[in-house]
């Protein structure tokens, strides 16, 4: 957590970021991939709705989350509840949802410090890779520039859980390289990532047995959710 | 000092927060149709491969038009990604990435 921190605060100077934008993002949003791929967007100068547009769809995934915690959240306050929802990221979920099962119960403290576990590393290091940056004076010497393709293309296979997401993925590259040559890049990433999936909808899922679905369900939602493997950011 | 991306973040954040707390807001709402579910899982890995590609591959010249480029860029992205493959290690991958790329320029083989 703290390493990819200290990576993101770096990345986000290189990409001209403030000290106080850099830290910003990392207080408000809390969520590593769309942080990496805001600072991209930003150095490419991509236009806000599509930064945020593409935010929007990256961050969906803590939907997952949220829905399979809410059973357990049954009978806590509504302040409670929107107050736990600021620091709910990948390490959250599944350090809070093994230990409520493992208890049996909802543990106010146990969440707190699994969310704290997220936040306080997260905003520590962003801080730290940030002023880490100034000592280096030519990072492109150091291949600090390819920091964000490469973070974004291993981001993307730590997502990878089976043949649908591998095609969703090369359809997203391929979209998003053919339609940004014709249109240009924001326009080709926004159609790679919200058109690589419908590819990949289209792809048979390694579980497809020809069984109808149950139509979901709080356990649907958190099967779904733990198929999102942890990547070591929020 | 330049404070114009906190309007940005707080945008980031504005959608992003609803997604982690709506559903604990609204009990029911995990009942999401299985494509609906199907597809936010496959939005996150499709976005960051387009993310990365578009980033190496495709720049805009002096003129304002999109053009096609293969650099070292593209290296450091096939590096990482054969290592978080193999080795599941996303720090890994990264840090090879950069390795290669700087090792490259310092060699004077790549721009």
């Amino acid at each position: 957590m703290a390493a990819f921190g200290i990576v993101y605060g770096l990345a986000a100077r290189q990409a001209g970021f403030s000290a106080v934008e850099a830290l910003a993002m990392s207080v408000i949003v809390l969520a590593g991939a769309s942080q990496f791929a805001a600072v991209g967007l930003v150095a490419g100068g991509a236009s806000w709705p599509a930064i945020v547009l593409l935010t929007f769809f990256l961050n969906a995934r803590h939907i997952l989350y949220s829905a399979s915690l809410a059973p357990w959240f049954q009978g806590r306050s509504r302040s409670e509840r929107l107050a736990s929802a600021y620091c709910l990221a990948d390490e959250t979920f599944a350090l809070s949802l093994a230990h409520f099962r493992r208890l049996g119960r909802f543990d106010r403290r146990g969440y707190w410090m699994a969310g704290g576990f997220v936040v306080v590393p997260w905003i520590a290091s962003t801080g730290v890779g940030f002023t880490a940056g100034q000592l280096i004076p030519d990072p492109t010497r150091l291949g600090i520039d390819v920091v964000f393709p490469a973070a974004m293309a291993g981001l993307a296979v730590g997502l990878i859980s089976g043949r649908r997401e591998v095609v969703a993925a090369l359809a997203g590259v391929l979209l998003g390289i053919g339609v940004g040559l014709v249109l240009g890049p924001t326009v080709g990433i926004v159609a790679g990532g919200l058109g690589g999936p419908l590819v990949g909808l289209a792809a048979p899922g390694a579980s497809d047995d020809g069984r109808p679905s149950d139509g979901g369900g709080e356990r649907d939602a958190e099967a779904e959710a733990a198929t999102v493997p942890a990547l070591g950011l929020p | 000092m330049s404070l114009t991306l906190v309007g940005l973040a707080v945008l980031m954040g504005l959608v992003t927060y609803p997604s982690r707390a709506v559903p604990l807001l609204t009990p029911g709402l995990e009942r999401l149709p299985r494509w609906g579910r199907d597809y936010l899982r496959l939005v996150g890995p499709a976005i960051l491969a387009a993310l990365a590609a578009v980033n190496v591959a495709v720049v805009t010249d002096a003129a304002g038009r999109p053009t096609f480029q293969v650099g070292v860029g593209w290296l450091a992205v096939v590096v990482a990604v054969a290592l978080v493959a193999w080795r599941r290690n996303l720090l890994l991958g990264l840090v090879c990435g950069v390795l290669v790329t700087a090792l490259l320029r310092a060699a004077g083989l790549a721009a």
